[in-house]
């Protein structure tokens, strides 16, 4: 017998009679969605994320401008913000995507209850990407933002793409004595721009 | 060698093998001052996640969802597995079967060297703990390099983890400083978490890119997609994971949870449960390899069926590895992680690990105060100390406890179900207290005067009292 017909023969016979399956019915908070804004806003900087809210992509597009006469290596991934860097792909070694500095990369929903950022693969162009770049910048429809989880993956298919991401925040430990170290294995910093262009 | 064989020797704990939990604790407490510091230290996350708890309005409703939910999956969990394994299949992962520790380390030596592979990182997993994989592939000349910072430091130590989310928590900065000038050329006295986060990030992101396979560990399996879901703040797994050309994930059978929108439920309460943190920063859906990836599962039961047809403690399946029952109880803080020489400390691990040897941890159960702490903060509902009570008498009527405690627990059900011999006993004793003190109070005759003071002995008992004064 296989180590699978074992496993599901012994549960078949230890486990306990069948118990119903709860529905979640959590109620959505009945706040407005601009106090979504704000709680998303709000417990993103608590965690070490900055956010900013913008009515024209002109700054971010000066700011990818500006970066890169400074000789920073900045990848573009969104089309609307200029010039996009083709050069990534889901198969580029992790060693050349090292050398990354920031990634621009766009968002498909935030979650006001505790400042993630749901992103698809396709957006993110390489798996790594947002994790080795050394600053991650996301930028995100101030309409999508959602009050909490429940309803975050009522609105996203996790199985629709091979890869997905909550991503809350910069990378961080406190693994020596508790203390608070960011920029841990992944991006330093977050910067989310929340656009209502 | 057979399964027996193979966990006497890998389910030994590397430090203290022979210790009890209380022997152990004993050594930690000689560190007084050590031993307030990882008190308090633990205290504060305890606090931290209170916050974060009473934020949520709907808490309480989401723990009854979770422990619910949890309930059900297991009431129906080899149906979720097969259902698990199709779809993992269809999405074109490679699914294996574990009934023990020894297979699931195997198939992974065998998927390491079918495929020639050198380089091996994993990320955090107390299920590769709990089967003492990197010893088996240690002594078959693999090397596994630990990413999370707190395992890397340990692993660099020779230590196991003392804490499942915290894994280096016994250890001071200074510890740390010490470890990284030996291992990786810090300097000597700087012992700034910064900086020492810095020289680990800037050495582990060398063994990430070089990498050619990442472990990972599960933290929830969805039955109805055949995807699953790695947490991490650090975004170790995912460096790892995403950088390798073989991914391989191990989880244990009871990681299954129904849908995907179950997870609302448990990313809501893991996270907030262990630090505080409202989510943790990275919550990875994994449902496909990438191109030209190799992705494997590997569903191990060692043991977990057997505590699946445990009446009493089969509700300990439930558990998410969030550690609150750790932070929270009074002996794990004032005891260290290592006291409880098992992978999972702490009050879950007292109910989990008598059922892998009830011999080697007898002593577990007995690690509580039973004050139910524990119980209180878990995020799933499982009674753990009422299971920590119930392991006691099992491991008593299963004959697993010391002669000691035995004539002593014996001599008291005498003394208590005869109301005249317990009035002179009492007497007795409290003559004893005031007389002879030093027969009382000698710390070698009665541990309990370890790490303890007791109240002066009163001069009459209640019922002397009570007789006197009740006009």
């Amino acid at each position: 017998m296989s180590s699978r017909e074992k496993i599901l023969g012994a549960i078949s016979i230890n486990k306990p009679e069948l118990i119903e399956l709860p529905v979640i019915d959590i109620k959505s908070t009945s706040v407005l969605a601009a106090d979504w804004v704000e709680q998303f806003t709000k417990t993103l900087e608590s965690i070490g994320g900055k956010v900013i809210q913008l009515s024209s992509i002109d700054v971010i597009k000066e700011e990818i401008q500006q970066a890169k006469i400074g000789g920073e290596y900045i990848v573009n991934t969104l089309p609307i913000l200029g010039e996009v860097n083709n050069e990534i792909n889901s198969t580029m070694e992790a060693s050349l995507l090292e050398t990354v500095d920031r990634a621009y990369i766009e968002g498909s929903m935030g979650v006001a209850e505790n400042g993630s950022v749901w992103l698809y693969e396709h957006q993110i162009k390489n798996r790594l990407l947002p994790f080795i770049c050394q600053h991650l910048v996301i930028c995100l429809n101030v309409n999508k933002i959602v009050p909490n989880l429940h309803e975050a993956y009522k609105q996203i298919d996790v199985a629709k793409e091979g890869y997905g991401v909550f991503l809350a925040g910069p990378s961080k430990t406190a693994d020596i004595e508790q203390s608070l170290v960011i920029g841990a294995h992944g991006a330093r910093s977050l910067l989310v721009y929340l656009i209502s262009e | 060698m057979n399964p027996k064989n193979f966990n006497r020797l890998f389910f030994v704990p590397i430090q203290g093998a022979s210790l009890s939990h209380s022997a152990a604790a004993e050594i930690f407490n000689k560190d007084e001052s050590r031993t307030d510091w990882h008190d308090e230290t633990l205290w504060f996350v305890r606090e931290k996640r209170d916050k974060a708890v009473r934020q949520i309005a709907e808490w309480e409703q989401l723990r009854s969802l979770g422990s619910t939910i949890k309930d059900h999956t297991l009431s129906n969990l080899d149906n979720y597995l097969a259902e698990f394994e199709k779809n993992a299949q269809a999405n074109g992962i490679k699914v294996h079967w574990a009934i023990d520790a020894e297979e699931h380390n195997e198939i992974i030596l065998k998927i390491i060297r079918d495929q020639k592979v050198e380089q091996v990182v994993k990320s955090k997993s107390m299920l590769t703990e709990e089967c003492h994989l990197n010893d088996y592939l240690a002594k078959r000349g693999v090397e596994v390099v630990d990413t999370d910072l707190g395992e890397r430091i340990v692993q660099f130590r020779n230590e196991p983890p003392s804490h499942i989310v915290l894994p280096a928590i016994h250890l001071k900065k200074q510890d740390v400083s010490e470890t990284f000038h030996e291992h990786l050329g810090t300097e000597k006295g700087n012992n700034d978490p910064q900086y020492l986060t810095e020289a680990a990030r800037q050495h582990l992101r060398t063994k990430f890119i070089h990498s050619q396979l990442a472990i990972t560990g599960v933290n929830f399996a969805i039955a109805s997609t055949g995807g699953f879901v790695v947490c991490t703040n650090e975004g170790n797994a995912d460096m790892g994971a995403h950088a390798a050309k073989i991914h391989i994930a191990c989880m244990g059978i009871e990681k299954i949870i129904p849908n995907a929108e179950h997870l609302g439920v448990f990313l809501r309460l893991l996270a907030r449960s262990a630090t505080g943190q409202p989510i943790t920063t990275y919550s990875s859906h994994f449902h496909q390899p990438r191109v030209g990836q190799q992705m494997h599962i590997i569903i191990v039961d060692n043991g977990r069926t057997k505590q699946l047809g445990r009446p009493d403690f089969r509700s300990s399946l439930k558990c998410i590895r969030c550690a609150a029952c750790f932070n929270t109880c009074p002996v794990y803080r004032r005891s260290g992680g290592h006291s409880y020489h098992t992978a999972v400390a702490g009050p879950i691990g007292s109910i989990l690990n008598p059922n892998l040897d009830m011999k080697a941890n007898a002593d577990l159960p007995f690690a509580s105060t039973l004050c139910g702490s524990c119980s209180n903060v878990c995020p799933v509902k499982i009674d753990i100390h009422v299971q920590l009570y119930k392991w006691r008498q099992e491991l008593v009527s299963e004959g697993y406890t010391a002669t000691g405690k035995k004539v002593a627990m014996k001599g008291m059900a005498f003394v208590l179900s005869h109301p005249s011999i317990y009035r002179v006993a009492g007497k007795m004793g409290r003559w004893m207290m005031r007389v002879f003190p030093f027969i009382i109070n000698n710390k070698s005759l009665n541990p309990w005067y370890k790490q303890r003071e007791m109240p002066e002995a009163p001069k009459q008992s209640f019922r002397d009292w009570y007789k006197k004064n009740k006009q």
